[in-house]
């Protein structure tokens, strides 16, 4: 079975700018010729606008990305295991991990901050793992199916990652606020260094990953189908 | 090298640049990824609005946020005094990712966004434009301040449950920072590299041109 290509009707009058033979200068975007492969200059060219290296694409993108998804995933079980939070009271002391915390809320009375709280500390965290690893292995076995779809999805965690920081910020306020000598101090717990690692590293796993790979390998004419290489620009304004 | 092309940052696909209305942006063909924007703002409006950002963020950071009363004793907090308290019980990786994302990166951002566009609006050659805009670049993902202000109000919430709880001065200038810094950070730092096109000084060529190679 060969695997269907899901080609938008846009896909056919697409020029990329490596098959133009340019590049586009990773820091200031300027789209110019890739020096380096026209065999002038050793390594790697320069940008004359903004004097950059010039990189088609993310330098070892893949190996930098596993590298981080696993450094995150192996932070993700102690920032789950071990508390972010201590309250101590006159009369007890109260450790809250993560998921502690979030039913504490279910438990009194807000369930939407519950859910959310979930959301981002729970469910963002694993999601970016998953979706970034499963987008790494498509990339490797060169799948060239639902390119757009997978498109989205990187841009996605993309957004939303940022947010997982929630919890790290709601600890440091607890601590702030809340040390009234003998009557009530909260303090952070080891998880709470876990979690910020955890969304810090996974955050720069999703900054390593090149988005365009997905599209290198969807767009690689297949065999016996000659590719039509037509210049035809246009922009999607909205 | 030419500026009339755009590549999609997020497929590659080539596309010839046309000029926007104020407040549109274009979005590739193939993977929908916004390619550049327009901002409604002209740039003194947007200097204007980076200097009030700035005087709010100075407000935000030197009042407390809020005031927590618990059986006649009160306590109250700034953001500084969160991370000093962070840093003071030994959680000192917690303290410096706080201070980071929430004080640090966005003064940071303010400021270095306020040097470029001062850098335009003189119009002379700026060695430090090139390399300010690409620290922007860099730094811009790592400025949390909009997190943060969510991180408040669940902070907030559960404090309300053990303690009375008096909104401080910083509270508002807080939420008000955010409100303009999703303003500024939907002004397109791509678009500053055109902007700038006059003001950025540009390295010598290292390589001879392509002509003179293919005579
Ligand atoms: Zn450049
Ligand atoms: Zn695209």
């Amino acid at each position: 079975m060969s695997a269907a290509p899901t080609t938008p009707s846009s896909e056919s009058r697409v020029t990329t700018a490596a098959q133009a033979g340019l590049v586009a200068c990773p820091h200031c975007h300027l789209v110019c010729r890739d020096t380096a492969r026209d065999g002038h200059g050793k390594g790697r060219a320069r940008c004359p606008r903004c004097a950059g290296r010039l990189h088609p694409r993310k330098v070892d993108s893949l190996s930098r990305t596993w590298a981080l998804l696993i450094a995150a995933a192996i932070l993700y079980i102690p920032a789950n295991a071990f508390p972010v939070m201590q309250t101590s009271t006159l009369l007890s002391t109260q450790s809250d991990t993560i998921l502690s915390g979030i039913l504490y809320f279910w438990n009194t009375g807000s369930p939407e901050l519950a859910v959310l709280i979930f959301t981002v500390s729970i469910l963002v965290p694993l999601l970016k793992l998953a979706t970034l690893s499963t987008l790494a292995v498509s990339i490797k076995r060169g799948a060239r199916a639902r390119a757009d779809q997978r498109a989205r999805l990187y841009r996605i965690i993309e957004f939303v990652g940022r947010w997982s920081m929630l919890d790290v910020f709601v600890v440091a306020l607890m601590v702030g606020l809340v040390h009234f000598q003998g009557l009530a101090v909260i303090q952070a717990g080891p998880g709470a260094a876990a979690f910020g690692a955890v969304v810090v590293l996974t955050m720069l796993a999703a900054h390593s990953f090149d988005p365009r790979m997905i599209w290198d390998r969807a767009h690689r004419p297949r065999r016996g189908r000659p590719s039509k290489k037509r210049l035809a620009f246009g922009t999607r304004h909205g | 090298m030419t500026d009339s092309l755009v590549a999609c940052p997020e497929c590659d696909a080539l596309h010839e640049r046309r000029e926007l209305a104020p407040g549109t942006k274009a979005r590739c063909v193939r993977c929908g990824a916004v390619l550049y924007r327009r901002s409604y703002l002209e740039l003194d409006h947007q200097l204007a609005l980076v200097t009030t950002a700035i005087l709010i963020y100075l407000i935000a950071n030197s009042f407390p946020i809020v005031d927590l009363e618990i059986q006649g004793r009160s306590n109250s907090t700034t953001l500084v005094g969160s991370v000093l308290a962070l840093w003071r019980e030994g959680r000192e990786i917690v303290a410096v990712l706080v201070f980071a994302t929430t004080q640090l990166f966005p003064l940071v951002d303010l400021g270095a966004l306020f040097a470029l566009l001062l850098m335009i609006r003189r119009g002379r050659p700026a060695l430090a434009f090139a390399p300010v805009l690409r620290f922007l670049q860099a730094l811009r993902p790592w400025g949390m301040i909009e997190v943060f202000m969510l991180g408040i109000v669940v902070a907030l919430v559960k404090l309300s449950n053990m303690a009375e709880v008096v909104p401080g001065i910083a509270l508002w200038a807080f939420g008000l920072l955010t409100i303009l810094l999703a303003v500024i950070l939907s002004l397109d730092l791509r678009s500053l590299w055109r902007a700038g096109e006059s003001v950025i000084v540009r390295p010598r060529r290292r390589f001879p041109p392509r002509q003179s190679a293919h005579p």
